[in-house]
């Protein structure tokens, strides 16, 4: 990986669970070494999550962990054990960045704040990731994206007027929100220490990084006071808007219009080029007016069509329209594909297993699957003897000692 | 941290997050606008409820630490100033149907051969090249394509989407992450790239549990509206949980993971008398998600669902806090303005808006950095606002500006 942007570039990752990996992840397919911490005392929580190969339980055959972590190492390292910090302080040494997104406090017990990793390497960057944030009443709190969510108050704007707030479906939301910002500001920092010789500290709150997804929101509330309010599929400013039963179980597919043009367009596509000047539609306002009327013969529509049909015929008049994707959609996406967003690797234990792979294209270094997921601890003996420098005798001692588990 | 970048930034709503976390590290970023403003102007809410241009809340809300200057790169006058702009800049980011700025000689490759390592950040629904490239999209439609969509919501209703717009964030964030891998690779090579999102992948990118199981298990995931589904093939699982003033999140988990929460949950209960012998008996440690069945899931949570309806939100964050517990109540806006965690971390700044004779509260920040300022320093610019700032930098005079405004080109 020699000619990759981040070639040359070393994370000791402590941070686990989704939230970490996915920011490292956007070290790791760019070329950084990307060295996971872990220990088999209190494996990663992905590492023991279902779904499982074949079914059957095992640290190295979770769909979860092993969907993520491609291009990634993973070292053993128990930091209860006294001998750790040993090896640990070496990492450091060696590290550009260091991350972490436990509960604040668990890296000081091991002796790794920031200020004792600033003794060990004086320009090394500490990104970390807590829930929280790293101070503050809550930061004590244990923090899952669900939750997080929830007090980013992201379930006031889902859900139908006559019930109430749902999550949103994937669980740990803010767990993808927060590492586009912290990769940015990682970026950035390393930049910054190429000029100035300088390393930093970065406080980044996984729940303040969410708040910015409904920031529009937070602003109205100040200036207008108003609290937001459940309205399904709706839309303000465009009729139709909604999501539509198509034929089959559980199909269903998106139709959203914003002006008379795609409206006109719409209209002869469903056939019924008549309510293109019809008065109850002809406008906008009318529209929204009467959209319990355009939701019906929407539905009326759809509703004996496939998804895909749909969204051809939309597409094809210039109307924007979508399959609502399930997982075996996605997997199978044409366009998702074709963008590298899955990395089928033949993986040891998993056999060929797809992977997470791009979520963007650079053209002239575009991110590469190089290497599966890793099993628990398969590189601790190569980051020991080849990048650590620790002779083949002290790290037999540290092994048979149990501070490798 | 980006002191030394300057970003132009040709973005609508679909990017504005981009070139806002570059301005937020330290990036001068010009966002550049047709000379009657940018349309997504007109996306609500507004200030004041105005449907004005310049009262789009939308607009503040992600155009903070921007300059802004009116250009119209359609005209050949707006094309060679834009040339002049790229020639000083270090990033181009738009959002424009694939293909526009090739139309207008401004793509990739024109603008690499006038400013050599540019880098290029385009931001589209679903990306540069790829059979979906051409199509319409909006918010919904990008939820629905990539993912989102089909797990939110009740499983007795359609789909249901988030009502603010989402992908668009996803897209800007992976945008400048893109941007600055990009960056990264020009300091070391001297060479520059074109960084091509699609929000449709972006968004798709983190489908956590999906994936996974429909390759291994063949199982779909479906909308289990305020329940969880994924832990295993067969559970429900309560995670909305209603309180006596609103909603708790919760999720109820065995093993390492949720064993601390839940014991601690049984001894508050059993405090006030509403735990009973079968809650105390449940071993959290071993009670494994994959294999425990629905029944005992809803033996317990109904207990706990009980206890939650007669608290409080602020009881049982109060407690949560006590006993660190992951349990959190669904944050209103004016609690989160509250929010005693948020002031301490000083979260909340107000930003003056003079021509509104207003301060409004934004986020101070996204990172708290030990040292750079990334903080929220000035509001989202005026129509034009730095036009005459901005031109002379790159030479033009007081004359040939008001020339250019009156031909309509700025």
């Amino acid at each position: 990986m020699d000619n990759s942007v981040f070639s040359g570039i070393k994370i000791v990752g402590f941070s686990w669970a989704m939230v970490g990996v996915l920011t490292m992840k956007y070290f790791a397919d760019y070329g950084a070494t990307v060295i996971r911490i872990e220990t088999s005392k209190r494996p990663d929580v992905s590492r023991t999550s279902p779904p499982f190969k074949d079914g059957r339980p095992g640290m190295n055959r979770a769909g979860y962990f092993n969907y993520f972590s491609a291009n990634m190492l993973s070292m053993t390292l128990n930091m209860s054990n006294p001998l750790a910090f040993g090896v640990a302080k070496k990492l450091i040494a060696q590290a550009d960045i260091v991350t972490e997104n436990f509960t604040p406090g668990i890296m000081e017990k091991w002796g790794l704040g920031y200020e004792a990793l600033k003794e060990m390497k004086p320009d090394i960057i500490m990104l970390r990731q807590n829930g929280f944030g790293l101070f503050g009443p809550y930061a004590h709190l244990p923090a899952f994206g669900m939750v997080l969510a929830a007090v980013a108050g992201l379930p006031n704007f889902i859900g139908w007027p006559d019930r109430g707030p749902l999550p949103v479906g994937v669980g740990a939301y803010t767990d993808c929100i927060s590492p586009r910002f912290a990769s940015a500001a990682m970026i950035a920092a390393l930049e910054y220490r190429n000029r100035t010789g300088k390393g930093q500290l970065l406080d980044l709150s996984q729940l303040e990084t969410a708040i910015y997804f409904i920031l529009p929101a937070i602003l109205e509330y100040v200036t207008n006071g108003r609290e937001p309010l459940l309205m399904g599929n709706a839309s303000p400013y465009a009729v139709p808007h909604g999501v539509y039963p198509c034929k089959g179980k559980d199909r269903w597919c998106t139709i959203a219009v914003f002006n008379d043009e795609q409206w006109s367009q719409l209209c002869k596509v469903i056939g019924k080029p008549e309510y293109i000047e019809d008065s109850r539609f002809k406008t906008l306002l009318k529209r929204k007016e009467n959209e319990k009327e355009v939701d019906r013969f929407m539905a009326e529509w759809t509703v004996h069509l496939p998804p895909e049909e749909v969204m051809a015929k939309m597409q094809a008049a210039g109307v924007p329209s979508g399959v609502v994707e399930n997982a075996a959609d996605l997997f199978s996406d044409p366009q998702l594909r074709k963008r590298g967003l899955f990395w089928p690797m033949n993986h040891s234990e998993m056999g060929l297993f797809t992977h997470l792979g791009a979520n963007f294209e650079l053209s002239k270094t575009p991110a590469q699957p190089e290497m599966p997921s890793p099993c628990l601890g398969e590189h601790t003996e190569y980051v020991c003897t080849k990048i650590l420098g620790i002779s083949d005798e002290e790290f037999v001692k540290l092994l048979g000692a149990g501070v490798l588990e | 941290m980006l002191s030394d970048c300057r970003a132009l930034d040709l973005t609508d709503g679909k990017g504005f997050l981009c070139g806002k976390i570059l301005a937020d590290l330290g990036a001068d970023v010009i966002k550049i606008e047709r000379p009657e403003g940018d349309p997504s102007r007109k996306m609500g809410p507004f200030w004041g409820d105005i449907a004005d241009p310049e009262k789009s809340l939308y607009w503040f809300a992600y155009n903070s630490n921007k300059r802004g200057i009116t250009l119209n790169i359609e005209t050949t006058d707006g094309k060679e100033i834009f040339k002049k702009l790229v020639r000083v800049s270090d990033f181009v980011i738009e959002s424009f149907p694939p293909g526009y700025m090739e139309t207008l000689g401004l793509g990739y490759s024109t603008l690499s051969s006038i400013k050599d390592g540019i880098i290029f950040t385009s931001i589209t629904p679903f990306g540069q090249n790829g059979p979906y490239r051409g199509y319409q999209a909006s918010d919904l439609v990008v939820m629905g394509m990539a993912g989102m969509l089909y797990l939110t919501g009740d499983s007795d209703r359609p789909p249901v989407n988030v009502s603010i717009p989402q992908a668009c964030l996803h897209g800007g964030g992976d945008a400048a992450a893109g941007t600055l891998i990009a960056y990264y690779h020009r300091q070391r090579t001297g060479k520059g790239q074109h960084v091509d999102i699609s929000m449709q992948q972006s968004t798709a990118w983190f489908l956590a549990t999906t994936i996974p199981l429909w390759e291994l298990d063949g199982v779909i995931l479906g909308r289990a509206g305020t329940f969880r589904t994924g832990m295993s093939k067969n559970i429900l699982q309560r995670q909305v949980w209603p309180c006596k003033d609103g909603s708790v999140f919760f999720a109820m988990l065995g093993g390492l993971t949720g064993a601390k929460t839940a014991r601690q949950l049984v001894a508050w209960m059993d405090a006030e008398g509403m735990s009973n012998e079968y809650l105390q008996s449940i071993d959290w440690e071993n009670l494994d998600m994959a294999t425990v069945t629905q029944e005992e899931i809803d033996r317990i949570s109904n207990l706990i669902r009980e206890f939650f309806l007669v608290h409080t939100k602020k009881e049982i964050l109060d407690e949560a806090l006590r006993r660190s517990m992951s349990i959190c109540p669904l944050l209103g806006m004016q609690d989160l303005l509250n929010d005693a965690n948020l002031n301490a971390r000083n979260f909340w700044v107000e930003i003056e808006h003079p021509e509104l004779e207003t301060k409004i509260t934004y986020p101070r920040q996204f990172v708290r950095s030990s040292e750079n300022v990334t903080t929220t320093r000035f509001r989202a610019p005026l129509i034009g606002e730095h036009n005459e700032e901005v031109y002379r930098e790159i030479g033009l005079s007081r004359q040939d500006l008001v020339a250019l405004k009156q031909a309509g080109v700025i």
